[in-house]
């Protein structure tokens, strides 16, 4: 039997791995499941079958009430976030070529959570009320992210931009974002600050079905371009000569997918806000499953990261209750160890 | 590689300069700010003191925080040079490698869970933090193939500092009270310390001074490469681990008086040689002046950029620190 399936038109191929395959549905499994339990637990528990029976439009009608309206978007959001942050994470160690490059490690969430916390500072009052509707917070969130991805581009270019330069400007600028937040918390009156250290930490809390329609076009626009960057970006782990001898122009390559790793980070920072590591890890540890071909490792890496931040949600819920821990707090706390422990283990 | 400055009169004498140099911004840092005051009543207020609002601000607020900004600035700057020679990577420095955000958060956990206050405990725990995340950054870059290159341990340190930034953050979340006694302290400024909490932090910063001092002719051994320093008789591990104690005390040090305050690590040692070329005997001390006059006169920028309110040092050394950044990054000074 053979160990793939091959799939090729004129402007993609696919050799899929079999195993990988099956990898990929049995992860798909686990975070259909994760989501079950994760809508089922809360204050009032709905058992995971009762769930099932809900999303279908049958079962008590306020179990469809609760679950339809309040926590089914919130674990989309959660998914869809997670997702979207380890694809970008993903995309970016392909660009870089370094396993340690992240959206939050080269300022790209730097530059959505100091935009976010101006405006969350900028525009209050002194008796805290905000001057403009909260609703406009995803969207600085988002101008952030582009404009420092852009900035990033822009300071690396010197004949071409290398892998390296990226980074490193990258890191630059992250420190200097996280000066500039510190500044605007400070300037503020300290009920937004602790508001904006939520934000930061990054948290699904009292999200609805209008986030879960804001982020979805983003990331399933995103999916079809990567299908067609996969083989592109593979080739471009061989190094620049290679790539170029391929018939690839490295350089536009390489800023549209940095676009479209701007995109998704964005999109899951302005509604998720700051989730930490998931971007760095979630690669990883699909890189364990399915091995470094982008071809597995997009899914792997997006199943992954979904899994991790509902988890982290439904942990933040439920562990401390009736305190809230923003998920962000877990994804970090339990990410940033493990992913010590992998660099060290692959020694 | 020789600096603009040439001989060893001409280096002497610009030290001495150097010295001047950050009196004058000492006494500037004392006298200019949101009140009012002159260089006649700041002398008044320790010959002639009156007990006016003018005299305790000179006594409780400027001469602190000038002496303060002085070691602080000192301390990062030396400690920048270790790193950069340590580590043979142009862009090493305490902030960049994780270091103080280490010892922030080590600090941060201690506030928060177990109730410290004093200066002096702020400072043990902020040695252990920033002895933690050195050493952890440091295995991390030279763990996997191709063992330590700059390059690696620039991104092992970037992933330290988010590691510990992400968990401080965490900590905070979930307690306001914290975070508003922290903030201002996380920013990193040299705002409203004590002359106290400086006596209690300097004898680790003296002694780190002198012995980084001592060290600079083995760093210059040093920076020819590892082999060759084994072969010119240096005991390679003893000195490394020497440095890197140095760099903890240092860092640790600063941080826990002042809070985390970036890029003069960074920007500090390429101006010493710039001035003086590769010669470490000259870059420690001329880093040491740097960093001190560079820390009190962005201090003082500090205080007028949102007058009246005033912005935390670390936020003004950022934002003058990072387009130099950039600069050397551009340079491109990683061959690869």
């Amino acid at each position: 039997m053979r160990k793939y399936w091959v799939i090729q038109r004129k402007s993609f191929s696919y050799l899929i791995d079999k195993k990988t395959t099956l990898a990929i549905l049995i992860l798909a499994l686990a975070a259909f499941i994760s989501m079950l339990v994760s809508i089922g637990v809360g204050e009032l528990y709905i058992a995971p079958f009762e769930v099932l029976t809900a999303l279908f439009g049958s079962g008590l009608e306020m179990n469809q009430l609760i679950i339809t309206e309040f926590r089914l978007p919130r674990v989309l959001v959660a998914f869809i976030a997670g997702a979207s942050l380890a694809l970008s994470g993903a995309i970016l160690q392909g660009v870089i070529r370094n396993p340690l490059a992240s959206p939050d490690m080269i300022g790209i969430t730097g530059g959505a959570g100091f935009a976010a916390v101006a405006f969350l500072t900028m525009f209050s009052d002194d008796s805290n009320n905000l001057l403009l509707s909260i609703n406009y917070l995803p969207l600085f969130a988002f101008a952030g992210a582009t404009i420092v991805a852009f900035l990033i581009y822009g300071l690396a270019w010197k004949d071409g931009v290398t892998p390296i330069r990226l980074i490193l400007i990258g890191i630059g600028l992250m420190a200097l974002f996280q000066a500039l937040t510190t500044l605007m918390m400070l300037m503020g009156p300290i009920y937004r600050a602790s508001q904006a250290t939520v934000w930061l930490t990054g948290t699904v809390y009292g999200t609805s079905w209008k986030e879960v329609k804001a982020m979805l076009p983003w990331f399933l626009g995103m999916l079809p371009i990567l299908i067609f960057l996969v083989r592109r970006l593979n080739i471009q782990g061989f190094g620049d000569d290679l790539t170029t001898g391929a018939g690839i122009s490295v350089h536009r390559e390489r800023f549209m997918l940095l676009m479209v790793c701007t995109a998704l980070a964005g999109s899951a920072v302005a509604f998720a806000g700051a989730m930490g590591f998931v971007g760095l890890i979630g690669p990883h540890i699909a890189r364990r499953i399915t091995g470094s071909s982008f071809g597995g490792l997009f899914p792997a890496s997006a199943l992954i990261g979904g899994i991790m931040v509902v988890l982290a949600d439904l942990a933040g819920r439920t562990l401390f209750s009736p305190l809230e821990v923003p998920a962000g707090v877990f994804t970090a706390a339990i990410g940033a160890p493990y992913f010590i422990y992998l660099l060290f283990k692959n020694q | 590689m020789n600096g603009i400055l040439q001989g060893n009169k001409i280096r002497t004498a610009a030290l001495i300069l150097g010295v001047f140099i950050s009196l004058i911004a000492m006494v500037l840092s004392v006298v200019l700010g949101y009140t009012d005051t002159s260089l006649s009543m700041a002398i008044e207020a320790y010959t002639a003191f009156n007990g006016s609002n003018e005299h305790l601000i000179i006594h409780l607020s400027r001469v602190p925080r000038a002496l303060v900004g002085m070691a602080v600035g000192i301390s990062l700057g030396i400690a920048g040079v270790l790193m950069q020679a340590l580590t043979r990577n142009p862009i090493a420095s305490p902030d960049i490698f994780g270091v103080n955000a280490g010892a922030g958060f080590f600090i941060v956990f201690g506030v928060t869970f177990l109730g410290i206050t004093s200066i002096q405990q702020f400072m043990w725990i902020g040695f252990l933090g920033a002895a933690v995340a050195s050493s952890l950054a440091y295995a991390l870059g030279s763990a996997g193939r191709g063992g330590l290159t700059p390059v690696k341990l620039t991104l092992a340190g970037a992933v330290m500092a988010a590691l510990f930034a992400s968990l401080t953050q965490g900590m905070l979340v979930t307690n306001e009270k914290a975070l508003d006694e922290v903030l201002f302290w996380l920013a990193g400024s040299v705002e409203g310390r004590k002359l106290s909490m400086l006596a209690e932090v300097m004898p680790a910063l003296l002694i780190a001074w002198i012995v980084s001092i001592l060290l600079s002719r083995q760093l210059n051994a040093f920076a020819l490469g590892e082999d060759v320093a084994v072969s010119l008789g240096q005991k390679t591990v003893i000195f490394k681990f020497a440095a890197a104690l140095m760099v903890v005390l240092l860092a640790g040090g600063s941080v826990a008086i002042a809070g985390p305050i970036s890029f003069i690590g960074i920007v500090v040692p390429h101006f010493a040689r710039y001035l003086v070329g590769s010669d470490h005997r000259w870059i420690v001390p001329f880093s040491a002046l740097t960093g001190g006059i560079m820390l009190v006169l962005a201090d003082i920028g500090a205080r007028f950029i949102i007058m009246p309110e005033e912005a935390p040092v670390g936020v003004v050394t950022a934002l003058l620190g990072t387009p130099f950044f950039i600069y050397i990054v551009r340079k491109g000074i990683f061959h690869r």
